[in-house]
């Protein structure tokens, strides 16, 4: 059977480890960044988008998040925003393996445009380049913001928009 | 002047406007894929400068299918069957991470039972994938035995997964709440025995293809993929552990059943083309002896899936789950507005965070390592296409 103590004392730690990441992230840049959740191994923070690049130096240079796991957009026409979602985690700190903090922003959906973190995590490149042209959003400073997945032809509107309807759906 | 010499003078200015030579005219462009059969259904473009590449411009996207739009269209477990078609062959894990990241959303647990027949399916899909990914790599290094002989084997692995979930591929075993059915009752001893003779069966393929000249001269020292460079570039699974990490996600975050099984986390620290190609046999190894140690402490009865409404609905919010797959991490982002449908489905696969390294790689290196080289990323293009 699974052993409790180490169970519990496992989840003490997660939630110890969390609180001291996501309090050495406020006190830094005070109430510019939101937490959003914080569950165990996953915690949730969103900042403005002008201080994004700052977030990930900081995170990578003071607790070690020097990859990503995933990064995305989501589409949210109701509020006129598009919500991208970078998935950190770590390779080089064992305390933060199961760890993952999703560092997020909002861009306006007219004129989506984000600072690109690619110049501090190089293993964005790809995601940001499938976001650019799932969802249209610019990524400044990225080297190449152009076609990836769709075919050459492709004339329509970012897919993973929602006013993008599939056929006979 | 006739209108031929006319024609003939300005035909001599063309030729010798291409005879000029510039440093970019020495380049050769050579367009590998997506016909040629070395890649499967993926394209790269590499500049040579004699024999040796320069330059690496990978272009995915010929098998896009939308799997990640489509997921908006359908409900929580009319998503399973689509889902898995990016990796046929390793079906079980695809499906794995979403169901854990949807039984996370509603908040549910799955039955003891259905927990260990998850592990097992995980594990014999990721031996039947590794053995399938070996067979290619094989043939591609000129080597047709090592492309018979575990494309053969495989077969036993087909078999077993045939008889516990009714299909060889795509199984549509896993789903949100457990699994769809239990196992047959002689599964035990039939899987046993199997996994007897694939062991058997590893300690020669160890002795053909590890221990043979050819393929250590073509994958040794070539592609080195440092420890900095591999954290750097967020590679993961056997591409990450051949670099020296011991990254696995079955320890670092056990999922389900795992944090009761006693296996190692295979790593090297060679960090070249050969560590790469070794780490994944070895993990078929310690699949074998996770299997064995699941069949061993399963209880003997019990419920193997939560029943759960058809068109469920989770709340809104959203949850992020990995499992380690054959290839790497492979995780689900998932947002739920609280309607039967999925919001977004992000999917993260192994092969499209592997890929980032092979222009790295393939830069500097010899046009005849390009093959050791690619099959040792452990790609495949279908599932990072998506």
């Amino acid at each position: 059977m699974i052993d409790n103590k180490s169970e519990i004392e496992l989840k003490k730690k997660s939630i110890l480890l969390s609180k001291d990441i996501l309090n050495s992230v406020v006190e830094k840049f005070g109430d510019r960044i939101k937490v959003i959740y914080d569950k165990r191994n996953r915690s949730k923070i969103m900042v403005d988008p002008e201080i994004i690049v700052e977030t990930a130096i900081f995170l990578r240079d003071n607790h070690g998040f020097d990859h990503v796991e995933s990064a995305s957009g989501t589409d949210y026409p109701k509020e006129d925003q598009i919500e991208i979602n970078y998935h950190l985690g770590s390779y080089v700190n064992p305390d933060l393996f199961p760890y993952v903090l999703v560092l997020s922003t909002k861009t306006n959906r007219d004129d989506p445009k984000t600072n690109s973190l690619i110049n501090i995590l190089p293993s964005v490149e790809y995601f940001e380049r499938e976001t650019y042209e799932m969802l249209g959003v610019y990524f400044i400073g990225h080297p190449r913001n152009e076609r990836f997945l769709l075919p050459e032809d492709w004339a329509d509107i970012p897919p993973l928009r929602k006013d993008f309807r599939l056929k006979g759906r | 002047m006739s209108s031929l010499d006319e024609k003939i003078d300005e035909a001599k200015k063309l030729s010798m406007q291409i005879v000029k030579e510039s440093d970019e005219d020495k380049l050769m462009t050579l367009s590998v894929g997506p016909q040629h059969p070395g890649t499967g259904h993926f394209r790269f473009i590499i500049k040579l400068d004699g024999d040796y590449i320069v330059y690496v411009n990978i272009d995915p996207g010929y098998v896009h299918r939308g799997e990640e739009k489509m997921c908006e269209y359908r409900n929580y477990f009319t998503n399973i069957p689509h889902l898995e078609r990016p990796v046929i062959h390793d079906s079980a894990n695809i499906t794995y991470s979403y169901s854990l990241a949807v039984e996370d959303l509603i908040g549910i647990t799955v039955p003891r039972r259905g927990q260990f027949l998850r592990a097992i399916t995980s594990e014999l899909d990721r031996i039947n994938y590794t053995l399938y990914w070996l067979a290619i790599y094989g043939i591609f290094l000129g080597h047709s035995t090592m492309f018979m002989w575990p494309a053969a084997d495989r077969e036993l692995v087909l078999d077993l997964l045939e008889r516990l979930t009714g299909h060889r591929i795509t199984h549509a075993f896993n789903i949100p709440g457990g699994v769809r059915n239990d196992m047959p009752n002689n599964f035990k001893e039939k899987c046993l025995s199997q996994i007897n003779y694939l062991e058997k069966r590893l300690k020669e393929y160890e002795h053909i293809f590890y221990n043979n000249p050819l393929f250590r001269q073509r994958t040794e020292g070539v592609g080195i993929l440092s420890k900095e460079d591999a954290i750097k570039l967020g590679v993961t699974g056997s591409v990450l552990r051949a670099s020296g990490v011991p990254y696995d996600i079955r320890k670092v975050e056990p999922y389900d059943i795992y944090n009761e099984i006693d296996f190692n986390v295979q790593y090297m620290k060679t960090c070249d083309s050969f560590a790469r190609a070794y780490i994944p046999f070895l993990d078929v190894r310690e699949s074998c002896h996770i299997i064995r140690e699941l069949l061993d402490k399963m209880p003997e009865s019990g419920d193997v899936r939560e029943k759960l409404l058809s068109n469920i609905k989770g709340p809104p919010g959203e949850s992020f789950k990995r499992v380690e797959s054959g290839r790497g991490a492979l995780s689900y982002h998932i947002v739920s507005d609280g309607t039967s449908r999925p919001y977004r489905v992000k999917i993260s696969t192994g092969s499209f965070r592997n890929i980032l390294a092979l222009p790295f790689l393939l830069v500097g290196s010899m046009l005849g390592d390009m093959p050791p080289i690619y099959w040792s990323l452990n790609y495949w293009p279908i599932e990072a296409d998506r």
